[in-house]
């Protein structure tokens, strides 16, 4: 495998420009001749899908839910950023480029990151454009507010459903599409393996998950717009149904995944309850534009307030630790997502936890007093409400309890500047590819992403694929190839179905998200790591004799589902934790104990760790190989990544 | 907790569906009504009762749209403004009898147990329920000034999750609720102004394509709304609808 990131030649600020003006394009009459297949309809997959049905290409798209309209983007609460510089604070494409590079502690690839913020306004102009209806000031023009990680105020935001109604929107740019005839949709269905054809990607098998068919579409291209893998924690702010499969099979059949071990923590969800749960929620970042995070500054305190002996209303401002703005007056409660949870961490790992102990408050009778409860209310209502149904606890009287929670993958499949995987015509777009947070994504720039990848970047860069592919004709889907991978799945679903133990597939879900979570989490060391990687591994073997799945593969049967998807956890967790072993430096997410300043922030190796790992698969059970793109900053100034 | 759930059990669309009945103990009550279901699957599973009882859910905060039961009697159960997801056990009294069905609407077909087919809801977004943009080539998105209620009033009918409770709800299986905030929302941004008749029109004439029953006017669907949209967007749906009705003859 050699991976080429195909960066284009010329300043940074000229190359995507540079680009666009000597790819090769489609005739439109020849567009018509083209099948592209896109499997996602989040941000990502819908946006390029309507993207490249409206200028004329043949698409079908898939999802697993029945509609398009439930993709996880649809849960994004606080906003969206773009260099709009609105607010005339001093934002720029150069301040969001050097923004994002610096969150994502300089591990990701300049050239992506610099074209995310040039087309980020655009984003915006195309949401307004659709009718998206975003925050306004009282003269009509867009509101903005802040997110962590940056000193200006450019995140874009419709009250605290900012993905739901930049998802709307999408899906009524898709659905139009659908209409005209461009996008053929396909609702409840899931990608189960990717044919390859003469090494290009030339088609997907699916599984009908209404009757449990077997379906074969074949493409001249595949996008792959799956999200990521977050769900291999079990408890995460992810939906139910998120799954990192599509880019699994993928990966299996040689497209290279990339930087696995960074996966984002997010400092503000409403902490772990009980055994049964099944999710966590989140709390937006947004709210840490105006709530301030605490904890008691004497043990006894926190001990107290743990026994039910103590409210957090009846502790005095003095006793309070607010280690958020002491140790970072600079950016305050608004630093980068990895900080904030490991700053948390460090808090209730010395004993200052509140609530079961694994938890910090997150308070707003600041800013009820100085701007008014109808204020607080209007801005951040329905999370407040939310909050509220969850814990059966009021947040305008009492602070709200956080904790972090695993939210984001930063890793995934491995793509160059066309967003094009190692598998030539695999194209991955959203939060399954790995390209533009480095090792920690900012807020609001996960829905700038998959925005850009979809409207802006796709259907430029897919054309560059597809120009020669005209000549190729239509692509069968009765080739042998294809035989061979439904049998495959086939089989694959034949022995899950087979094995006839007593536990459910959840109970080794959850035993394999604890084991993640405990020693592959917000900190980790070689010793957790071995340890994580014993432990997956006599799981799985577990899993393999004990797992019962009711019912059988030819019918709608959602523990089937489960079932295979858990199955490529188990290889994905092997993975992370190699990956994460092989890292020794912290940077962002991945923060290994043995590497970390005297003050407890992430200590970077450059010189040794300055590259992108990209892990190919050997088969089961044997140990991926891995290449390095190196990241060289041409234009940007390394530096400690300081929020103080 | 303890309780007495009798769930509506059916194989597939064809088969005929019943009630079964099943108990089920040691429930917190801070547990969601979901994760109740969770519970009861497992023990289905552990000891080689039946099926698990199929449902569908996705994001379980209240957003995706995607879980709906009809629970007592009620779309998404005994509270106001949350999705059944969002539902805890804490607002049931130990030792309730539960009674739990999927959506009942000819629209939406059973496709197992508690999961129903909701496609009719995309189709009628497909037949007009947008903005006819193309990606690129659109004005920067400050040239459109938008009067502040105004956005918040197609920003509070946007927020419609399309999880068709209020199809549910209504004795006529009506989507005048989901029609009406989909129209209001494009309808009340100047955006939306240029399509507005043949938008209405076309989403109307879908609705009633599709076998959703007319409007009772008793408004049982936005009592069930979990995302509180309100009766206010029929009538607007209504006005628009008159309006290009004129229109049209007009032409």
């Amino acid at each position: 495998m050699k991976l080429d990131s195909k960066i284009p030649a010329g300043p940074l600020a000229e190359k995507w420009t540079n680009y666009k003006a000597s790819q090769k394009l489609v005739n439109p009459a020849n567009k018509r001749k083209l099948d592209i297949i896109v499997v996602g309809t989040g941000l990502a997959g819908a946006s390029a899908a309507a993207s490249l049905g409206a200028m004329g290409f043949n698409v079908d798209i898939f999802c697993i839910q029945d509609s398009p309209r439930r993709a996880h983007s649809i849960a994004a609460q606080g906003g969206i950023n773009a260099a709009k510089n609105y607010q005339n604070d001093g934002d720029s494409v150069e301040r969001l480029f050097r923004d994002t590079i610096k969150g994502g502690d300089y591990r990701a690839r300049e050239a992506n990151v610099y074209r995310l913020a040039e087309v980020s306004g655009a984003i915006i102009d195309q949401c307004v454009a659709q009718g998206v209806p975003f925050a306004r000031d009282y003269g009509g023009l867009l509101d903005n507010r802040s997110f962590g990680g940056a000193q200006v105020s450019r995140t874009f935001y419709a009250k605290g459903q900012t993905g739901q109604q930049l998802l709307l929107g999408a899906y009524g740019a898709l659905s139009r599409e659908i209409a005209r005839g461009t996008v053929k949709l396909h609702t409840r269905c899931e990608m189960m393996d990717l044919v390859v054809v003469e090494g290009r990607a030339r088609g997907i098998i699916v599984r009908n998950l209404v009757n449990g068919d077997l379906e074969r579409y074949a493409a001249h291209a595949v996008v792959l717009a799956t999200g990521g893998y977050g769900n291999l924690y079990y408890l995460s702010t992810n939906a139910m149904n998120s799954n990192g499969s599509a880019a699994w099979v993928c990966h299996r059949k040689g497209a290279a995944f990339a930087n696995p071990c960074y996966v984002q923590i997010h400092p503000t969800c409403i902490p772990v309850h009980g055994d049964y749960q099944s999710k966590l929620t989140l709390m937006s970042e947004s709210l840490r534009n105006d709530g301030r995070i605490w904890v008691p500054k004497k043990k006894e305190d926190a001990e107290a307030i743990r026994a039910g002996k103590l409210k957090p209303t009846e502790i005095p401002e003095e006793n309070r630790d607010y280690y958020l703005e002491r140790r970072y007056p600079a950016f305050g409660n608004l630093v980068p997502r990895d900080v904030a949870s490991r700053a948390a961490k460090e808090r209730c790992d010395a004993g200052y936890g509140v609530g079961t102990g694994y938890a910090v408050y997150l308070d707003f009778a600041d800013a009820i007093q100085r701007l008014g409860k109808d204020f607080v209310e209007q801005k951040y209502g329905n999370l407040f409400q939310m909050y509220q149904k969850i814990t059966d606890e009021n947040p305008y009287e009492t602070p709200m309890m956080i904790y972090p929670a695993i939210h984001y993958t930063m890793g995934g499949l491995w793509v160059d500047y066309e967003l094009q995987t190692t598998i030539p015509g695999l194209f991955a777009a959203g939060e399954a590819n790995f390209s533009d947070h480095g090792a920690n994504r900012l807020g609001a720039s996960a829905l700038m992403q998959g925005l850009a990848d979809g409207y802006f970047v796709l259907p430029y860069t897919m054309q560059n694929y597809l120009a020669d592919q005209i000549y190729v004709g239509k692509i069968s889907a009765t080739t042998p190839e294809f035989d061979k991978a439904e049998v495959a799945v086939r089989e694959r679903l034949n022995k899950l179905t087979t094995i006839g133990g007593d536990k459910t597939v959840d109970h080794f879900h959850k035993a394999l998200g604890k084991i993640m979570w405990e020693y592959c989490g917000m900190a980790r060391n070689t010793e957790s790591l071995n340890k994580a990687k014993k432990l997956v591994s006599q799981l799985e073997n577990e899993f393999w004799k004990k797992v019962f799945i009711p019912g059988t593969a030819n019918e709608f049967n959602p523990e089937l589902e489960k079932a295979y998807r858990l199955e490529d956890y188990f290889e994905l967790a092997q993975l992370v934790i190699d990956d994460a072993m092989h890292r020794e430096e912290s940077c962002g997410g991945h923060f290994r104990t043995e590497h970390q300043t005297e003050d407890g922030e992430t200590l970077r190796d450059d010189e040794h760790f300055m590259y992108v790992a990209a892990w190919e698969y050997q088969g089961h059970g044997n140990p991926e190989t891995m290449e390095k793109e190196p990241l060289v900053y041409e234009h940007i100034q390394i530096a400690n990544r300081n929020y103080k | 907790m303890k309780f007495t759930l009798h769930i509506w059990r059916q194989e597939n669309a064809r088969a005929k569906g019943h009630f079964e009945t099943y108990p089920l103990e040691g429930i917190s009550p801070d547990c969601s009504f979901l994760e109740m279901l969770d519970i009861l699957n497992e023990q289905l599973i552990n000891d080689h009762i039946a099926h698990p009882v199929c449902f569908d859910n996705d994001c379980r905060e209240g957003i995706c749209g995607m879980c709906g039961l009809y629970i007592n009697g009620r779309p998404h159960g005994n509270d106001d403004g949350i999705t059944t997801c969002q539902l805890h056990m804490r607002k049931f009294h130990d030792g309730d009898d539960i009674w739990i069905e999927p959506w009942r609407a000819k629209p939406f077909p059973v496709i197992r147990d508690l999961v129903v087919d909701r496609s009719a809801f995309d189709k009628i977004i497909q037949a007009g329920g947008y903005i006819s943009t193309t990606t690129g080539g659109v004005p920067d998105a400050n040239t459109i000034p938008i009067p502040k209620h105004k956005a918040d009033m197609a920003m509070d009918a946007a927020s419609c999750i399309g999880c068709g409770a209020c199809v549910a709800a209504c004795k006529n299986a009506s989507a005048m609720l989901f029609v009406g905030a989909k129209v209001s929302h494009l309808a009340l941004l100047p955006q939306g102004q240029i399509e507005v008749a043949d938008r209405v029109h076309k989403m109307v004439c879908k609705m009633d394509e599709l076998g959703f029953g007319s409007c009772t006017n008793t408004y049982a669907c936005e009592a069930e709304c979990p995302k509180l949209i309100r009766r206010q967007n029929i009538s607007r749906l209504n006005r628009q609808w008159i309006g290009a009705l004129l229109g049209r003859d007009r032409k």
